[in-house]
């Protein structure tokens, strides 16, 4: 390590970091000292970013190095996951905005701190050692307590935020507890030399013994950035505190960063311990469906429901990494894909029908939304037949291909339960389409959202559909990640 | 002949796009006549394939015409696999959804939701189509899903019904438990053989076969049960049947068309398909044999005590299905599909005369206030009695033949359970000509119970329902006598059926025993099952018109038992206790042990609650109730390391040694 010289090509490997840096830099500044007339240039700025960021990382997809003495990695997944976490921030904060004029939050401070922690993620994306991986962590979960903590005014939104950051502060703790364990028995955080380590031949059983002592910390942080069962109880408190905007920026892109740790740390650093991971991945994934599908059964406000719905989706996404091989590791990763798909399309029409002063966050208020509404309720009816699970929409095929799997990786129970739990949940999802169709409004509902993220939205929902018609190109594609 | 096949599949699906995205612009009769173009059009086409494939004899089509994607080894693809079973489910289902068509039009005139109606049913058709002619299990179960969805949809096609909702909602989760164990099935299938296509499959049957799953179960056995599984919910089969009685909310031509001649007889369709398969699970053929017999008999049992016409009809249904089920069994899928075929002509003209009457009865459907409709609805009359004739087996008309081979070939299984079978259906036909005749008598005989102004205002109603009857009562005549020879004998569904002759032997024997459609005529008065059929017509002679006042005496006498039947043998409330309660039992245990005890009452009751009371608000954060959450977490990390270092497969630490 003391031999290590500085050079200067390694910094355009790393251009879109670096590039995003500069312009929070700036945006900061710019912020201070714009006037309220032109507090719409902040969010342009910031929209551009991403775009322009996005634009870089889709430029490098193709090359690969380690770079800055082997804490950094560019390769195919990094840059495929950052032009994704790009491209679905982007149209997040189209959605936000409106959230954030009708709620009188519609600060330079929201989005550059939602910058930072796509930056965050993106060093998570592209970390190569546990340091590095650490800081990204935290880049990122300090920006979301704070954006959490936004609406300072509100009760439910501060102790969302302080609730988030006290368990987040506990996980960070066993995550670097885990770390210090590995670190202890492998001499090194190089994400390469662990792995090295840990599928050399000639361990013995004490070695071995300290490595699983070690993952088990490391899993749960992991558990715990996902949100998966028993570490999700900041899960359904934050969706429903934070202002909704948040809980969809919460609830969509870190699931990118989530998985690249996951991806870093124990496929590319831990892999040889895959069988002794999978086994835990294994009670989290069946406990988070299972609880994710029951509980929310009796939620009335609909971003709690979304919350358990999330859990359980994420016990679907740990089900892919259960089997070892790439193509489920694919799976998993086109399942994040297309949670994220839904999970902003469910948000974004949250938001489209919020007014000054008023939520759209109870199921009761989504009544008769197909009278007022029809094309925002079946994009609606999109969202939930898919995430229901119903062909031909993209969620249909993400349980598919999982299922397929982990059925072929011979958990055949694991299926089963699965899908009896995915019977369970369709019921829920199926009420909510009830409510929109079947059920009467009792006052006015009335779509709110300016003209883009009615557009955006439309889109959106739209990919939903089109997305399940062809969904090969984008399966292939997230099993070359790997 | 792609084009062919491809123009009987589409037009109704053009139909119906037109007619649902401009319906209410063009007007209702431009609107049902696109429509029903779309429909005859399939019918022609469909009448040339039969002609080319079952009477000329020509090739079997099987090609794949779009490949939608290729993930890994998995080809998904649409195909079309046309042969002769194939060629007669098209003709079947394309000259029903005709007739269906045209009823609609007297039907459902006075409904606002007019065009809308014609644009799903023509859909529901298309589906059908692509259900029948898939060459691959992924097209099928797409299919089977399409017909499922349009199926709910036109059940709760009076929205207004609080009853019609709740009942496709049923409809909807009945049939998710069928459909998922219809999935898995596919799913174990595509492990082991590696693909889809049904000939690749059928080929590589006896490779498979042989091979265990689960410690030293047979891997057909699994995949022939969770399919049968997809087909008990498709085709209401013991105990997935709760949802067809409920369909009958649903239009009555919808009742017709999907709930007794189309798409319930999927399930019937599909293991037939799938014989080459079927045929190598003795244990999979007794399970569906011995769920058919179930259906069959204890569903006929229900029809006795219903009072709602539609309701009969549909029990009828359930136990008509049950016999065809009972046929797969015995792996004579041949009788089976003659029996689908005939049922649906005589079932769906059933479902059209009772619509006729709830129609000239201005929406009246309970038994108890009809009668003496004889002289004022002849054309229903008469085209009831050929369907009622047809559906209880009298020697002649369509039913005879099918429901008589089908207990033929029970009779010559031997299969395990095969002689209890035997005798379930033929009580089965007892059962069939009471419940079937006891309606026919209460509606269209005896005394008239109608109130005064409906009396006055009875009528024949408009052509466009009576002609699709006349055109109906035809066939439930004289389709069984003329197709029971080429279609079971001389090799018509040949090229598309297996069967393992060395050991199911139950059609060689009927071959033999056969003669002639007339001389199974001539026969038919020595038999056993013509005599119950008797018997049950007299039964329902005198408890209906001779002597209505015993009916309720041995209601009364027999309580119990007729409690027992009104309470449909409990199976709605057991879903409702164990199934829908139980779920939500636990779903509400779950949330108020997190979510209420911990979340809402410390957290969110326990905010305000100390809001108000202390008037601060940091206070709320600062107590404990973080501390559950961050317990939880430390009890979960406990949890997991015990489990990674004690308990898992592999301990790491070696407790007591």
């Amino acid at each position: 390590m003391m031999d290590y010289q500085f050079n200067t090509a390694d910094l355009f490997f790393a251009l879109p970091e670096l590039f995003m840096i500069a312009a929070i830099a700036l945006i900061l500044l710019l912020d201070l000292f714009v006037s309220e007339r032109f507090q719409n240039l902040t969010y342009y700025l910031t929209q551009s970013t991403l775009a322009i960021t996005g634009y870089f990382a889709f430029n490098l997809i193709g090359e690969s190095a380690v770079i800055f003495d082997g804490t950094y990695v560019l390769d195919t997944i990094g840059s495929y996951f950052k032009v994704f976490m790009m491209v679905f921030s982007i149209v997040a904060l189209v959605y936000s905005r409106h959230y954030l004029r009708a709620h009188n939050l519609l600060k330079g401070e929201y989005f550059i701190l939602s910058l930072l922690s796509v930056l965050g993620m993106m060093v998570m994306v592209s970390a190569h050692s546990m340091l590095t991986i650490y800081l990204g962590l935290e880049i990122m979960s300090l920006s979301l307590y704070t954006l959490i903590a936004i609406a300072r005014d509100r009760a439910v939104a501060v102790e969302a935020a302080l609730k988030y950051f006290v368990l987040g502060a506990i996980a960070s703790g066993l995550l670097l507890y885990g770390m210090s364990m590995i670190y202890g028995i492998t001499g090194s955080l190089d994400i390469g030399q662990i792995a090295a380590f840990a599928t050399g031949a000639n361990l013995n059983s004490e070695q071995v013994l300290i490595l699983n002592f070690g993952l088990v910390f490391l899993v749960i942080g992991i558990a715990f950035k996902f949100g998966a069962v028993p570490f999700h109880m900041w899960v359904p408190d934050v969706y429903q505190g934070a202002p909704t905007s948040v809980t969809m920026f919460l609830s969509t892109v870190p699931k990118f960063a989530a998985t690249a740790m996951l991806v870093r740390l124990l496929i590319d650093g831990l892999g040889g311990l895959q069988a002794y991971w999978a086994d835990l991945f294994i009670i989290l994934a069946i406990l988070s469906i299972g609880l994710g599908s029951l509980v929310a059964l009796m939620q009335t406000n609909i971003k709690r429901l979304l919350a358990y719905s999330t859990i359980s989706h994420i016990g679907f996404i740990l089900l892919g990494f259960i089997t070892g091989v790439v193509e489920g590791y694919g799976a998993a990763t086109f399942y994040v894909l297309a949670y994220v798909l839904m999970s902003l399309t469910a948000f974004g029409i949250i938001i489209a029908l919020n007014k000054q002063g008023f939520e759209a966050d109870q199921i009761v208020d989504f009544r008769g939304l197909s009278k007022h509404s029809p094309w925002f309720a079946l994009l609606m009816l999109f969202v939930m037949l898919s995430m229901a699970g119903v062909p031909p929409f993209i969620g249909f095929y993400s349980k598919l291909f999982i299922l397929q799997q982990v059925v072929s990786a011979g958990y055949i129970y694991l299926a089963v339960a699965a899908v009896v739990f995915a019977v369970i949940s369709a019921y829920y999802y199926l009420q909510i389409i009830k409510t929109m169709y079947f059920d009467d409004a009792e006052k006015e509902i009335t779509v709110t959202a300016p003209l883009d993220m009615r557009i955006i939205l439309s889109i959106n929902g739209a990919l939903i559909l089109v997305l399940g018609l062809m969904p090969s190109y984008w399966m292939e594609l997230a099993i070359s990640l790997f | 002949m792609e084009n062919t096949y491809l123009t009987i599949v589409l037009a109704p699906l053009i139909g119906a796009i037109i007619v649902g995205l401009a319906g209410h612009r063009l007007g209702r009769t431009l609107s049902h006549s696109i429509a029903i173009l779309g429909v005859t059009v399939s019918t022609v086409l469909a009448l040339y394939v039969f002609n080319h494939h079952v009477l000329q004899g020509a090739e079997v089509f099987n090609e794949n015409i779009y490949t939608w994607m290729q993930v890994g080894g998995l080809n998904m693809s649409v195909g079309f696999l046309v042969d002769n079973l194939t060629s007669v489910m098209l003709l079947v289902v394309s000259f029903i959804s005709l007739m269906v068509h045209i009823y609609t039009i007297g039907y459902m005139q006075e409904d606002e939701g007019y065009t809308k109606f014609f644009s799903y049913i023509s859909l529901f058709t298309f589906a059908m189509f692509m259900l029948v002619i898939s060459n691959n299990f992924m097209q099928l179960f797409f299919g089977w899903e399409a017909v499922g969805l349009v199926s709910y949809l036109l059940i709760g096609f009076w929205h207004h019904k609080e009853s019609a909702v709740e009942a496709s909602l049923k409809a909807f989760l009945v049939n998710r438990v069928g459909d998922f164990g219809f999935l898995l099935g596919i799913a174990v299938l595509l492990m082991f053989f590696g693909t889809m296509d049904y000939v690749e499959v059928f080929t590589l049957a006896n490779q498979v076969n042989g091979q265990t799953i689960f410690g030293d179960i047979s891997v057909i056995t699994v995949i022939c049960l969770l399919l049968f599984i997809g087909a008990m919910g498709k085709s209401a089969q013991v105990p997935l049947h709760v949802w067809l009685p409920g369909s009958m909310e649903g239009p009555t031509p919808i009742s017709a068309l999907i709930h007794a001649a189309t798409m319930v007889t999927a399930g019937i369709f599909m293991v037939s398909r799938m014989s080459p398969i079927f045929e190598l699970s003795d244990v999979a053929l007794t399970v569906v044999m011995v769920v058919g017999a179930i259906t069959a008999i204890f569903m006929g049992l229900l029809g006795i005590v219903q009072n709602d016409i539609k309701r009969v009809v549909a029990y009828s249904t359930l136990s008509q299905l049950g016999y065809m089920t009972v046929a797969l069994g015995v792996s004579a899928y041949s009788v089976a599909i003659f029996h689908l075929m005939t049922h649906a002509f005589f079932k769906a003209l059933l479902f059209l005369a009772a619509g006729s009457v709830i129609v000239a009865l201005h929406h009246e459907q309970d038994i108890r206030k009809m009668g003496a409709l004889r002289k004022k609805m002849p054309i229903t009359y008469i085209t009831a009695l050929i369907g009622t004739l047809a559906l209880i087996g009298f020697p002649g008309f369509a039913g005879f033949y099918s429901k008589d081979m089908i207990i033929e070939a029970v009779h010559f299984s031997n299969l395990p359970f095969a002689d209890w079978v035997y005798y379930a259906v033929v009580f089965g036909v007892f059962i069939t000509a009471f419940y079937s005749l006891r309606m026919f008598f209460i509606v269209f005989h005896g005394e008239s119970r109608l109130d005064q102004h409906a009396e006055e205002h009875v009528h024949e109603p408009a052509l466009s329902i009576t002609v699709p009857l006349i055109v109906l009562a035809i066939p439930s005549v004289i389709i069984g006598y003329l197709t029971i020879e080429p279609m079971l004998f001389t090799g018509w569904l040949d090229n598309s059926i297996y069967i393992d002759a060395s050991v199911h032997g139950s059609v060689a024997a009927l071959k033999e025993h056969f003669h002639s459609a007339f001389g199974l005529l001539q026969h038919s008065i020595v038999t056993v099952p013509f005599w119950m059929m008797v018997g049950g017509s007299l039964a329902a002679w005198v408890f209906s018109l001779y002597r209505t006042d015993w009916a309720k005496k041995i209601q009364e006498r027999f309580h119990r038992t007729n409690y027992v039947l009104e309470s449909l043998y409990g199976f709605d409330r057991l879903n409702d206790i164990v199934f829908a309660n139980g779920s939500r039992k636990l779903g509400e245990f779950l949330w108020r042990i997190s979510d209420m005890t911990i979340i809402d009452q410390f957290v969110v009751n326990g905010s305000a609650r100390l809001m108000r009371f202390m008037g601060s608000v940091i206070r709320p954060v600062q107590t404990g109730y973080l501390y559950h959450y961050a317990f939880f977490m430390i009890i979960g990390l406990m949890l997991v390391l015990t489990w990674v270092l004690v308990v898992g497969e592999n301990p790491l630490i070696q407790l007591g040694s």
